[in-house]
């Protein structure tokens, strides 16, 4: 099923934290030879983990990680503006309107579907909150995934070569992507709808006393 | 309505004091014509303060009863950056119950919206509206100016933020080279598509630029971002 929690609530899913922050590793470190870190437990996290972004996590059977994305509004930190505006012609992109989306993992033979079914959610965060784009850092294998999807990214700028290459793009959900979509993700839009509404409901809450 | 808010909006532009931004708290209540508005706001050394148009009593009465260590509002908005209908949020425990009796008893209201925002180094800032209404009276409001709402958070929380830092001198919006073209097009008639064809780029890229020039710029909407660009003497054409 696909869940959308916030960092401060992945405590409570501790099993589907540690393997998604180890999926990660294993994708970005191992197999994409990206400069990121891993700690210790095999875990990749950024400063941008930090800061309470939005999970968009497709959850297995088994409870592990299938895939995930993650979310954060242009108006606080993100991960475009604080390194990549050589990219986007020195453009800051700000608005509560556009958030960026980065770390898009899949698990290890993870198929089409749990592509699909992250693409699914994004559209669904894209509609609920009124969203007009979406903008990330993108590699030549993300570009191939989301225009497999359908959903035309717009690549601003890029820079590096091979397996450093890298660019800052941006990409929408529009209404015609979502019937495609929730087809290769096997799931009916109510279903969608629900697990969003399951997510946003009740949000779980931190230790009290950790913010009084 | 609509230009209403956008008249609003440059009120917010124009306030300059602490009392005048507990004024705007009060423009906006009666405009929107509900009970409360209060915005409140944590500064990136984790100070708080808030504006607003709650009664003293209530204030006080939150203060001394310590609300803040469990009022579900906070909670469930603390350092996150969407929206919530206070119906949405965990009203479950005695204590919840409780407070929300006496924060009917002290006029909040049944009904609440709070948006919670997020500005640059861990600024943090909660708008938030209470009214009297059934759950769907209040989901059509909700529904009704969600997204304008949202613009007009955003425009008190860079006050917030102004206010934050007294030093730096408040030269009003400044948009990129690129930001500023794309307005400049529009300004000057072209349609997205013949703007984007001029500036080399793919018409997806110049919305992205225009929707960010907006924001910068405090406007409802690309016409009303042509309008401040202007006025502001930030393009000519």
């Amino acid at each position: 099923m696909l869940r959308y929690i916030y960092g401060q609530d992945l405590c409570h899913f501790p099993l589907l934290r540690d393997t998604m922050f180890r999926d990660r590793a294993d994708q970005f470190k191992r197999r994409l030879g990206w400069d990121v870190h891993v700690n210790a437990a095999g875990e990749e996290h950024d400063e941008y983990d930090e800061i309470n972004p939005l999970y968009v996590i497709w959850q297995k059977p088994d409870g592990t990680h299938g895939g995930s994305m993650r979310f954060l509004p242009t108006t606080g930190n993100t991960m475009v503006n604080d390194h990549f505006l050589f990219l986007t012609d020195g453009v800051r992109i700000e608005s509560p309107f556009i958030w960026e989306c980065t770390r898009f993992c899949l698990a290890p033979g993870a198929d089409r579907q749990v592509t699909a079914a992250l693409t699914l959610g994004a559209g669904e965060i894209m509609e609920e909150f009124h969203l007009k784009h979406f903008v990330g850092v993108f590699d030549p294998r993300m570009e191939r995934i989301y225009s497999l999807m359908g959903l035309k990214p717009d690549v601003l700028g890029r820079s590096g070569e091979g397996r450093e290459a890298v660019g800052v793009g941006l990409w929408e959900m529009h209404e015609e992507v979502f019937a495609p979509t929730l087809e290769k993700a096997g799931i009916d839009r109510e279903t969608s709808k629900r697990w969003f509404r399951d997510a946003f409901d009740h949000p779980y809450v931190e230790d009290q006393r950790a913010i009084a | 309505m609509a230009t209403e808010l956008q008249d609003f909006l440059e009120v917010i532009q124009q306030v300059d004091t602490f009392e005048r931004f507990q004024e705007a708290t009060v423009g906006l209540r009666d405009l929107l014509n509900i009970t409360h508005v209060v915005y409140h706001w944590v500064n990136s050394v984790g100070e708080r303060f808030g504006a607003g148009t709650y009664s003293s009593e209530w204030v006080d009465r939150y203060l001394e009863k310590d609300y803040l260590r469990m009022d579900p509002v906070l909670f469930g908005c603390f350092q996150r950056f969407t929206p919530v209908n206070w119906k949405q949020l965990d009203w479950s425990s005695k204590a919840a119950k409780a407070f929300f009796r006496d924060a009917l008893d002290h006029g909040v209201g049944n009904q609440g919206y709070t948006i919670p925002l997020r500005g640059p180094n861990g600024q943090f800032a909660l708008l938030t509206l209470s009214h009297n209404a059934t759950d769907d009276q209040w989901e059509r409001f909700i529904t009704r100016y969600e997204r304008d709402l949202m613009i007009v958070a955003h425009e008190f929380n860079k006050k917030a933020l102004s206010f934050d830092a007294p030093g730096d001198v408040q030269s009003g919006p400044t948009l990129s080279p690129r930001e500023t073209a794309a307005i400049t097009l529009i300004a000057k008639g072209f349609s997205r598509g013949q703007a984007a064809a001029e500036m080399r780029i793919s018409e997806h890229t110049l919305r992205v630029y225009i929707e960010s020039a907006r924001h910068k710029l405090g406007a409802m909407n690309t016409t009303h971002a042509v309008a401040r660009a202007l006025s502001l003497g930030l393009i000519i054409i």
